[in-house]
């Protein structure tokens, strides 16, 4: 039709100057990837050169591009997996069946992450050390999930409440329990809110520099340690260091674009009704 | 979407025995969490502790707190962090609801412009950090210094005339496509049955902006500001590889205020303290945010 | 997504995996025979040689692996003082320098290591500063790894253009006017270029030296600061004014890096840094004014004294690492004159760790590939932590204090002193914050009540 051609030709129009705009921070770190250092600083900054590999090349021979990315996805996935297993009942509890103090638990679930982490990292050390978790895996992936479990609370809570109550009641009507609720029903009709919380989770565990560069050595290190070897307190590195974060965010933006298209089809509710 | 009958009533008498027990993991997990290294943090707070200076150990009472709390730069410390948390919040909301509405209608490869405009979020701080500065905001080398002289302007030293601002755009940058994917998603649940009823209703595209698709997002929007407030509370990586909490105090905000006390003078005491400080401080923002957005918690 | 979901299964043993189980055993013996050494150094390029040549010490040494944690100077140094403080023991070789070497082997957490030294490793060899600068009471903790001192980078195609000639020992107020000579913004070029970005690490190092060599001094010899003297005031004055008229915008971002960017981009006149950026200035990969660049020795002002700064990078040995004995002969390697010949063989001699030994500044082929080799040397024999100022002084060190308190207390001047800089205040009332600033620090560390 006429008409949505030209309603999408506008809509483009409006939406896609702010993605390109958005994005060019990325693209033109992407770019400087390619470029020799001296380039890579260089004023006009340069659009049309020589692309070269080096950068890559001397990135992949200097650090352990495969371990390091093997240790994010494990400590990405594992603390995301854990924290919904333990998120989701809790936020279906308080979103259908809600007391007085849901409200001020919410609130206080979300206070436990209010200090810096700056401030507790003799504490968490110690703690660490005292228990054997330095530099291991699993002390980043509970530490993960911890801090990111109000989070994900809070948000699987928000997407559960959008739900349409009187599908969950045709399905208690039938006599159906709590876990068949949950698994049966109320995931797939959450399942956009609830992918997109994991996404989340899954960057901020996958992007978070603090804890997983202080609390690791050489084992356990994942991607934030490798990004961080390349920010060089000496000599020109913005070349190479492009080249480290296009690798270090290149699993991240897959499985953005793969979940993409479970979020952009969106809820049918028309379908369900 | 006909309005839905309260029957919150109904829901209590309910037995609260399967969700209590469904609420209890994550309830004990936090408490644990919280309890734990918060309990130390406090004690240490109470504690003459420089990890330098070993032997020096004993109880200091509320040397520490007195030692924070004179501290000049204290107050500068707690006003940056509150600008930059309302500023980042406020762009981000603002065009984050603005985009969500772009983003929502029928484009050409919707799919790829979403992807784009949420890669932001997809880069480490330090890095994002690192390429804002150098490679844009530099006033010699930078793309945007190359820009405005391309028209004539003098190129703005972000860094040294406006640190606080410079920061606030790197880190609204990063979390504006963490508001958009929220409300997005949110907006996605908007029957569209509601939307054609009140086209047909004769509604243009603003009154249904401000009628139909604000009120739906509330929830969402509130979402993303007590979410976002937590973490631009204690924003330290982007100031840290930036301006170093320069010039003068321009951009030291209370994390990097406390990041001074525990790795460069290693003062554990010190840091503590200001921990604690930053907590109260948090807890007193939340209570003045959850006021603002307390409808959005409707249960 | 069921795929996702899968995908998290992935820790179930399938027929496939078991298969591996012989070789994940076969490798597991193999490693066990081996000893496991986790070292923490800064990624600065002489290290990451030494990253790539430690493959040969692993084969002359099977029973040894490394493991290389790399993190950027400031974000290392708190790693590994954090772990060294509270003895987590995750590393086994630390990457310290001058300034922590002397502290920490005062407290005792570093192994000694000038006794069993191989017969080949001649510690008479290393030059004399830097063996101080990494020793307490005469007992070395730390063996060298690079060493470095200041001096004055300097575009000789810009001076004789100019006709101006840069004597091998400007004085500061030469440098000023050349500067003023050379600022041509409207093409680009800044007169000068010096760091401005607040840490002790970073313009504080620099303006200690200016400070220093204008006669004034951190403290007198009861501790009391002395950042409202005159010295100082002359000093940050001038700086301020200098980097105000003839340097480039964004100045108080502009640390060791980005000043270095710049002068390699071509748009200084004149550095005043850090010898090891000679190499790189050379090297046209990395500079576009290779065939451009002179070296001066670093501008002085009342007395040459702390004019130009000493620093070393060094390999260092926790007290509480469990393989003491593995590590000692990685570290031996390391700053050994074979590991120097070895680099000369493998990359060239210009890439050699510059200005730890003396034998590497009578090597022909070493002089003939850096020019700046004899200035270098020059620099860091001149320069005396133990002597800073022609005042007396309590402390050790030229461009840092090493007292453990100097972190905080460079950080926060460093600050004040940006803050002048951009404007923000005057040079009294950023000098007046800072003395009130490093007073409250040393009264809270105890030097006095």
């Amino acid at each position: 039709m006429k008409k949505s051609l030209r309603d999408k030709t506008l809509g483009s129009a409006a939406a896609w100057p702010v993605a390109l705009v958005m994005f060019f921070p990325i693209f033109w770190m992407f770019v400087s990837g390619f470029k020799t250092e001296v380039e890579a600083v260089s004023t006009p900054p340069k659009l049309v050169f020589r692309p070269t590999l080096e950068n890559y090349a001397a990135v992949w021979q200097r650090a352990d591009y495969v371990k390091h990315a093997g240790n994010s996805v494990v400590i990405s996935l594992g603390s995301t997996l854990l924290a919904l297993i333990i998120a989701v009942p809790a936020a279906y509890a308080m979103a259908f069946f809600p007391t007085r103090r849901t409200r001020g638990m919410l609130l206080w679930m979300l206070s436990t992450k209010m200090m810096p982490s700056v401030g507790v990292l003799v504490p968490i050390y110690l703690l660490f050390r005292d228990f054997g978790l330095l530099d291991k895996r699993l002390g980043l992936i509970l530490l993960y999930t911890l801090v990111n479990l109000p989070v994900v609370v809070w948000m699987v809570f928000t997407f559960f409440k959008d739900v349409p109550r009187e599908i969950l009641e045709a399905g208690r009507m039938d006599g159906a329990g709590p876990k068949h609720e949950i698994v049966n029903l109320l995931l797939p009709l959450a399942f956009p809110g609830v992918a997109s919380t994991a996404l989340l989770a899954i960057i901020l565990a996958w992007n978070e520099s603090f804890w997983s560069l202080n609390l690791t050595a050489a084992k356990a290190a994942p991607l934030t340690a490798f990004m961080a070897s390349f920010s060089s307190p000496e000599g020109l590195f913005w070349a190479k260091l492009s080249a480290a974060s296009t690798m270090a965010i290149a699993p991240i933006v897959v499985l953005g674009w793969l979940s993409q298209r479970q979020l952009v089809r969106g809820l049918t509710f028309g379908a369900i009704k | 979407m006909a309005s839905r009958p309260d029957r919150s009533a109904g829901r209590r008498r309910r037995p609260s025995s399967p969700a209590f027990a469904l609420k209890l993991p994550a309830f004990l997990i936090l408490l644990l969490w919280a309890v734990v290294p918060l309990a130390m943090t406090f004690w240490f707070s109470l504690q003459r502790y420089n990890l330098l200076s070993p032997g020096v150990r004993g109880f200091a009472r509320l040397e520490n707190y007195r030692y924070l709390l004179t501290d000049p730069g204290l107050a500068t410390a707690i006003l940056n962090t509150l600008v930059l948390v309302t500023g980042v919040l406020a762009i981000t909301v603002g065009l984050g609801t603005l985009f969500a509405v772009l983003f929502d209608q029928p484009l050409f490869g919707r799919g790829v412009a979403r992807v784009l405009v949420i890669a932001p979020f997809f880069v480490m701080p330090t890095v994002s950090a690192l390429v804002w500065k150098n490679m844009l905001m530099d006033p010699v080398n930078g793309v945007l210094a190359w820009l405005a002289r391309g028209v004539g302007l003098r190129p703005v030293d972000w860094f040294s005339e406006a640190p606080l601002a410079a920061i606030v755009v790197i880190v609204a940058w990063q979390w504006l496509p963490f508001a958009l994917l929220v409300l997005l998603t949110a907006m996605q649940s908007l029957d569209p049955e509601r939307r054609e009823a009140a086209r047909l209703d004769g509604a243009g595209p603003l009154a249904m902006f401000f009628f139909i698709t604000l009120p739906h997002l509330r929830r969402a929007i509130g979402v993303v500001v007590m979410i976002e407030t937590i973490f631009l509370l204690s924003v330290f990586a982007e100031i840290f590889v930036t301006t170093a909490g320069g010039p003068g105090l321009a951009t030291t905000n209370l994390a990097f205020l406390i990041y001074r006390f525990a790795l460069l003078d290693f003062d554990i005491g010190g840091a503590s303290a200001g921990g604690v400080l930053a907590i109260l401080l948090a807890n007193i923002v939340a209570v003045f945010l959850m006021r603002a957005v307390s409808r959005n918690l409707e249960t | 997504m069921h795929g996702k979901v899968d995908e998290k299964k992935v820790k179930m043993p399938s027929p496939r995996r078991l298969a591996l189980v012989p070789a994940i055993l076969a490798s597991a013996v193999m490693a066990t025979a081996q000893t496991q050494i986790t070292i923490a150094t800064v990624n600065n390029g002489d290290m990451i040689i030494m990253q790539r040549l430690s493959r040969e010490f692993e084969k002359q040494n099977p029973d040894i692996r490394l493991n290389w944690v790399i993190l950027e100077e400031n974000v290392l140094r708190a790693r590994v003082t954090t772990d060294i403080a509270s003895r987590g023991s995750q590393f086994d070789i630390l990457t310290i320098g001058t300034y922590e070497t002397p502290i920490w082997g005062k407290r005792g957490w570093l192994t000694r290591l000038d006794q069993d030294l191989p017969a080949g490793y001649d510690l008479g060899d290393v030059l004399k500063p830097v063996r101080d600068g990494l020793s307490f009471q005469g007992q070395l903790y730390a063996l060298p790894f690079y060493g470095e001192s200041s001096f004055t980078f300097y575009r000789k195609d810009l001076f004789e253009a100019a006709g101006l000639k840069m004597p091998e020992q400007p004085t500061w107020d030469d440098i000023a006017r050349f500067a003023k000579a050379l600022h041509h913004p409207e093409d680009g070029v800044y007169g000068i270029c010096l760091r401005g970005k607040p840490g002790w690490g970073e313009n504080i190092g620099f303006i200690s030296t200016l400070v220093h060599t204008f006669g004034g001094r951190w403290f007198d010899e009861a501790w009391r600061p002395e950042l409202d003297s005159p010295e100082w005031r002359q000093a940050v004055a001038f700086y301020v004014d200098l980097v105000r008229e003839c340097g480039p915008p964004g100045v108080t971002s502009d640390g060791h890096n980005e000043c270095r960017a710049l002068f390699a981009t071509g748009k200084c006149a004149i550095w005043v840094d850090a010898t090891v950026a000679a190499s790189y200035m050379f090297d046209p990969a990395e500079s576009k004014v290779a065939d451009k660049v002179a070296f001066a020795r670093a501008p002085v002002h009342a007395s040459p004294v702390g004019s130009q700064w000493l620093w070393s990078w060094a390999l260092a040995i926790p007290a509480s690492s469990r393989h003491t004995a593995e590590a000692k002969r990685f570290i031996q390697w390391a700053t050994s004159k074979d590991y120097i010949r070895l680099v000369a063989r493998t990359d060239s001699w210009a890439a050699v760790p510059p200005g730890t030994r003396r034998s590497t500044y009578e090597e022909p082929q070493y002089i003939k590939a850096a020019p700046f080799a004899g200035l270098t040397l020059k620099a860091i024999l001149a320069a005396d932590p133990a002597r800073p100022t022609v005042k007396p002084v309590p402390y050790i060190g030229i461009q840092f204090v090493a007292i453990p308190e100097f972190q905080s207390i460079g950080t926060q001047v460093g600050q004040f002193i940006a803050a002048a800089l951009s404007g923000d205040t005057t040079v009294e009332q950023a000098l007046r914050s800072a003395q009130a600033a490093v007073e409250r620090t040393m009264q809270r560390a105890g030097y006095y009540r």
